[in-house]
């Protein structure tokens, strides 16, 4: 049995080279600007323009607004020229149902926020600054959504 | 970016940085929540490769760059996060993984997924989008 096609059944190098690229676009952030580059915060800065609760005003949320903004512009500036170069613009869907996406990307964004990360700013950033707290939080996410996705397909397949 | 100013360079920068990140994200095919949800049930590995291949490049930066350089070349200073273990972190990224397993689709690929023309991601940006409203009005 060949073990990379095990368990890599759509091919590994495509998986590899994501990883370093996202991985040089944390890197290029940080030598030039010195900023630590999760994304999660954005969805909470952003708010910080409508909402004038105190939470939302914090200066770790209205100082960073606007460069969180530009990042997230990048990474769609980004996806797009993937799509249109490498993919020949071919229409993307998901199989996903509506409720899953709306509410697991609920859940996605309270815990993200209430646990001050996600998979890029504790997995990445937090990892790539050897933090112990941020391997945690990996550990926990990685447990709970391994549960839930085989409890997903297992119920609702 | 406290007390230092958006200028051109530093946009244009910041920019390019979010186009390497996205263009690694699509790359990669995390914007597809089927290929997430396959390797949390275990069909496909390819997010270990991913992860493993972000961190190793970020390790390098983040403990390499602030010896050689007394400052970032567009900034004032090299920025730390200090992530801290309490009862929020663990509850937050417990519910984080939750959400994750029912739907595939992270912060990142949320957003980079409109690069693709995937509108059906929009339901997750608005769900994260409106989760990260509540927990901020629920916040103390």
């Amino acid at each position: 049995m060949n073990l990379t096609l095990s368990l890599f059944p759509l091919g590994w190098q495509h998986y590899l080279l994501g990883g370093l690229f996202i991985g040089a676009g944390v890197a290029l952030l940080f030598v030039l600007t010195g900023l630590v580059g999760g994304m999660s915060t954005v969805f909470s800065s952003t708010w910080s323009f409508v909402v004038r609760r105190p939470f939302f005003q914090q200066a770790r949320f209205t100082d960073s607004r606007g460069w969180r903004l530009v990042y997230a512009l990048g990474l769609v500036l980004g996806a797009l020229v993937w799509w249109l170069g490498f993919a020949g613009g071919a229409p993307q869907t998901t199989s996903v149902p509506v409720w899953q996406l709306l509410v697991g990307g609920f859940l996605v964004g309270y815990g993200a926020r209430l646990g001050n990360g996600c998979t890029s700013g504790h997995g990445i950033c937090g990892l790539g600054s050897l933090q112990w707290p941020s391997l945690l939080a990996v550990l926990t996410f990685m447990a709970t959504a391994f549960l839930t996705a085989n409890l997903v397909a297992r119920w609702l397949a | 970016m406290s007390a230092e100013r958006m200028n051109l360079p530093r946009f244009a920068a910041v920019l390019l940085a979010g186009a390497l990140f996205g263009f690694g994200l699509a790359l990669s095919t995390m914007v597809r929540p089927e290929v997430v949800l396959g390797f949390l049930r275990f069909q496909d590995f390819g997010l270990m490769l991913v992860m493993g291949g972000a961190v190793a490049v970020t390790v390098l930066a983040y403990g390499l760059l602030p010896r050689l350089l007394g400052r970032p070349l567009l900034g004032e200073r090299f920025h730390h996060h200090a992530s801290a273990w309490n009862r929020d972190t663990a509850v937050g990224a417990a519910l984080f993984g939750v959400g994750w397993g029912l739907c595939g689709v992270c912060p990142g690929p949320a957003i980079a997924g409109l690069g693709l023309g995937n509108w059906s991601l929009l339901w997750a940006l608005g769900g994260i989008a409106l989760g990260a409203l509540v927990q901020g009005l629920r916040a103390r």
